[in-house]
């Protein structure tokens, strides 16, 4: 078996090699901080790649080491709480709430604040379902059964289908759609992939299609429609039923806007004041991340590009996070 | 997955009939209180929440306790878990720095390349000598073809990352499979106690343990190679017992006549001459490890799985195919490697003293090409790395071919889907989720018993009545529905395709080319474009289902045919017998054992799909995993994989034991797998 042998020999020659380079080391850090790399996730979203990128090129501005690691969004936690990873840039209110919750719970895991994005999520319809509806986007039109009726397929028909999110993203939509009297029934995809395959699908077609999108995302900026607009959100609707419309049932209201978290491991603080200090103080809008998002996705710049373009224009702004 | 040890001969046809009476009355009683019986016992429709056994609590309290608490003293649990996990990253951080990588002094950002990895053609030149060696010319032209593939299509970087943790799995899992298989060879009660849980490891979906194993070994490559490694190694120990007991007898003779310690006798004589299997079992660990690709870049081993992610997270299916693609060319070049391997190793071994440049040419060779492209590669980027202008893609054209296909075709591919969803799917699934699970107990129990007797029936009985206890019973009949028509389809589709490759090498060959990209291609990559034609649903799911536990169904069917005894055939044709007799009476019949095996992994690769159909919104166990897994909730995770594993070890028992009694019908000689 050459190969073995080769490799063998490969590996004890390396050996020596890294060895030596180890001791040769250098670094260069902040005095008294940890030189060791702090690392942040990266999830399989662009606008998640692009707050990460800008967040680990400012820190690498300051003189931090970083590390990117590829993770899952939810599978996460278990590497933030042993401290195997460090910072995860976007945590949303709306799909991580319970997985963030559980791991702040152990004290291993503290939340750094919001990154100053807004979820939005809602019911969404292309423009040209306007036609066949003419009373969207406010809600009460949906209550119309030649309405609901455009937006069925032959599994739901009279009824119209509404796609919702994975049923890990939670929403209340089952709840809503009973609560305000929607004849409509919510099927689940079961990912976020599989919920903008059906939406190309259907747009491609120009064929009905009610389901949910949320921003900051590229899909708004490449498909044109619009939200649903519901009576808006309040605490006491989610929590009172006798709020609203239905006086029996809560939930008879929109979507909340959510919070999109910075989270990581509790360690950091100790390990790398000044980037805790950092990590904390970074903000961003939802217009400047759609912008980027759009830029990169639908027009073809990489992530570093957009970020290299978004960190020139913004030079004291982030200076300012990293106090100089 | 079967049971190596314990195939018992039936006897003759006074069992039998007793059995098929039985059956018939089981099936009566099953009937009868399905129709009738609800009004009176509806404990057994739906299984009394209150009786619910809280294992998943249980599990939690566990898991907790080992992961916190739980120590040997001088250490924890968790410190040798990290211990090993450290163990483990010594090599792959060598194999990373050496494909991917590079030298690096320090860690991160900060770190400085030392030595850059090995040039894109010295890796390239490496293998096809390595072709070249084991198989010959031919063999170096299609692996070199298989990395020169990747490097066009841009796709080197992710697949170096995700060779290097293949590179660092397959060992781990080949030498372990080895030795327990060895141990499990040498103690029966190891093998006893072995086989259980290899089922299971086998059968429950890694998203169940993935929580724990994060925590134990720590977020990155090595827990990923961890995964692999727990769903990978099984089959290497399960061939390597087999292989050991097939060990003609006369080798053993001989061994003990000159004289071995049990020593020598396992590593000087059972092992090498096992060997041809063990390759086998080897080439299995390979190719599962490269189904774990997805998952392994979920939890940070990066590579290729996280690029078909991203990529159809974006909807980019030509970027997603790409990246598929390049899994399943890397698939094929250490599946035709190691099988090159494999087969060497039946030349005799001619030892001559010729010194050792003599002896090695192919190793100096490759040295020799390794140091100058490295050398040349300091000077030349383009040696260094593949450039990136001549790097093809097919850009957006798959996406514009499914949009085609989607414009033009959608309405006569939804009529057909909603006809086949609203006659088929649904009636089915309505019927199980109806069935009592109390008269499905029985039934499974007194299949058991007529097929081998009380421990099978038994065993089916408690497995079945454990899943209605922990309160899955309704996901596991949507999962059997799910899975039960899949395979249906899937067996449906794939014997006859069976049937005319085992006739024709050519179509065989074919065959077997398109079945094995359809084993490794990530199921990803067709499923989102499966999502555009047919929307969400069950449907979707079942595509993606069919189109991968087709391969069994189609392998073991020509594997059958092929294996029917030629003189048979040609007693039948001097009988005078038609075409069609000569198949259905001597062919299919005397392949329906290697059939039912078939059958047996079609359910088994059916099962492991779970996981990804929950992807595309069914309400199975898959989902119920999946749900587990975004709250980080193990009990509930592993209750659910638990009773996935529960449902493939029923069947694949109950299969099985059919196939033994088939056998033993034809008289043909008991072979195992």
């Amino acid at each position: 078996m050459t190969a073995f042998e080769f490799r063998k020999r490969a590996i004890a020659a390396s050996f020596a090699v890294s060895a030596i380079a180890m001791m040769a080391g250098s670094f260069s850090a902040t005095a008294q901080e940890s030189t060791d790399p702090i690392k942040l996730t990266l999830h399989d979203w662009t606008g998640q790649l692009i707050t990460t990128q800008i967040m680990g090129e400012v820190l690498q501005k300051a003189g931090y080491n970083v590390e990117y690691v590829q993770a899952d969004y939810l599978a996460q936690f278990a590497g933030l709480e042993t401290g195997d990873l460090d910072v995860a840039m976007e945590m949303w209110e709306t799909t991580g709430r319970e997985a963030m919750d559980a791991a702040t719970a152990t004290g291993k895991v503290e939340n750094f604040g919001p990154t100053g994005m807004k979820a939005k999520e809602e019911w969404w319809y292309p423009e040209y379902m306007k036609e066949k509806c003419p009373g969207l986007p406010n809600w009460e039109a949906l209550k119309d059964e030649a309405c609901a009726e455009a937006f069925s397929t032959a599994e739901t028909a009279p009824k119209g289908r509404y796609l919702g999110g994975p049923v890990t993203w939670g929403g209340f939509d089952d709840e809503r759609v009973e609560a305000l009297d929607l004849p409509f029934e919510v099927i689940h995809a079961g990912t976020d992939a599989a919920l903008f395959a059906e939406l190309e699908s259907a747009y491609q077609r120009k064929a009905p299609i009610m389901l949910w999108i949320y921003a900051p995302h590229w899909a708004p900026a490449k498909y044109k429609g619009e939200w649903v607009e519901f009576p808006e959100y309040t605490p006491e609707c989610y929590g009172d039923p006798s709020w609203g419309s239905n006086p029996d049932m809560a939930y008879d209201c929109g979507k909340p806007f959510g919070e999109i978290w910075k989270v990581g491991w509790a360690g950091v603080k100790d390990k790398w004041p000044g980037a805790y200090e950092a990590i904390k103080a970074f903000t961003i809008n939802n217009d400047e991340m759609g912008a980027m998002i759009t830029e990169v996705d639908l027009d073809g710049k990489t992530v570093e590009e957009g970020t290299a373009e978004w960190m020139d224009a913004n030079q004291d702004r982030w200076m300012g996070w990293i106090g100089k | 997955m079967t049971d190596v040890a314990s195939i018992q001969p039936m006897g003759a046809a006074k069992p039998r009939r007793t059995g098929a009476w039985i059956m018939g009355a089981a099936a009566i009683l099953f009937v009868l209180f399905w129709q009738y019986g609800e009004p009176i016992a509806e404990w057994a429709f739906d299984y009394p929440r209150k009786m619910e056994v809280p294992v998943a609590k249980w599990i939690n309290i566990f898991t907790k306790w080992l992961l916190n608490d739980a120590s040997f003293g001088l250490f924890t649990f968790t410190d040798l878990t990290r211990f090993i996990s450290a163990v483990v990253n010594v090599p792959y951080q060598v194999v990373l720095s050496l494909l991917s990588t590079g030298y690096l002094s320090g860690q991160g950002s900060g770190a400085i390349q030392i030595v850059p990895p090995l040039p894109w053609i010295a890796v390239i030149v490496v293998v096809a000598l390595m072709g070249l060696y084991a198989g010959g010319r031919r063999l170096a032209l299609v692996v070199s073809l298989c990395f020169i593939f990747i490097a066009v299509f841009g796709q080197w970087t992710s697949a170096m990352v995700t060779l290097a943790s293949i590179l660092v799995a397959v060992p781990i899992g080949v030498v372990g499979g080895l030795l327990l298989g060895i141990g499990a060879y040498r103690w029966r009660w190891l093998e006893r106690a072995l086989i259980p849980v290899l089922d299971l490891m086998q059968t429950i979906p890694v998203f169940a343990y993935l929580v724990p194993i994060l925590f134990m070994f720590g977020f990155g490559a090595i827990a990923a190679v961890v995964a692999t490694l727990i769903y990978a190694m099984p089959p290497m120990t399960r061939v390597t017992i087999l292989a050991l007991r097939r060990v003609p007898p006369e080798v053993k003779d001989l061994g003990q006549m000159i004289g071995c310690s049990q020593r020598q006798m396992t590593w000087r004589v059972l092992v090498p001459s096992a060997k041809e299997s063990l390759l086998v079992g080897m080439n299995q660990v390979i190719m599962l490890s490269l189904n774990m690709v997805i998952i392994a870049s979920m939890i940070g081993a990066g590579g290729l799985g996280f690029d078909v992610l991203a990529a159809l997270r974006r909807l980019d299916f030509g970027a997603g195919l790409e990246a598929g693609f390049a899994i399943v060319a890397l698939a094929i070049a250490l599946d035709r490697l190691s099988q090159a391997f494999a087969n060497r190793q039946a030349r005799p071994l001619v030892h001559e003293p010729r010194g050792f440049v003599a002896n090695h040419p192919y190793l100096l060779a490759a040295l020799v090409f390794v140091v100058i492209a490295g050398v040349a590669g300091l000077f030349v980027p383009a040696v260094q790395t593949y450039p990136d202008a001549l790097t093809i893609s097919t850009g957006t054209f798959m996406s514009r071919v499914v949009e085609w296909i989607n414009v033009n075709f959608f309405d006569t591919l939804e009529a057909i889907k909603n006809t086949l969803l609203l006659n088929v799917l649904i009636p089915f699934k309505r019927l199980l989720l109806g069935f009592p699970w109390i008269g499905v107990v029985a039934v499974l129990a007194a299949a058991g018993w007529v097929l081998r007797g009380p421990g099978l029936a038994l065993l089916v009985a408690a497995l079945s009545f454990l899943v209605a206890a922990t309160g899955q019973w309704e996901k596991a009949m949507i999962t059997t529905y799910l899975c039960g028509i899949s395979v249906l389809f899937a067996t449906l589709l794939g014997t006859p395709i069976g049937i005319l490759a085992a006739e024709k090498e050519r179509l065989w060959r074919v065959v077997q080319a398109a079945i094995d990209t359809l084993q490794t291609l990530p199921s990803f990559v067709y499923l989102m474009p499966a999502v555009m034609l047919f929307r969400v649903g069950d449907f979707t799911a079942m595509i993606a289902v069919v189109a991968y536990s087709i391969v069994p169904a189609i392998r073991y069917t020509v594997l059958g045919i092929r294996r029917v005894d030629p003189r048979l055939i040609e007693a039948g044709k001097a009988m005078g017998c038609t075409e069609w007799q000569i198949l259905t009476r001597i062919k299919l019949k005397l392949a329906l054992p290697e059939i039912m095996l078939g059958l047996n992994q079609t359910i088994m690769f059916a099962l492991s799909m779970l996981v990804i159909t929950a992807l595309v919104g069914t309400r199975d166990l898959g989902q119920e995993v999946y749900i587990a897994l975004t709250k980080a909730d193990p009990g509930r995770g592993l209750v659910a994989g638990l009773a996935v594993a529960f449902i493939a070890i029923i069947s694949d028992r109950l299969i099985s034991a059919g196939a033994a009694r088939a056998r033993s019908r034809l008289g043909l000689s008991e072979e195992g797998q």
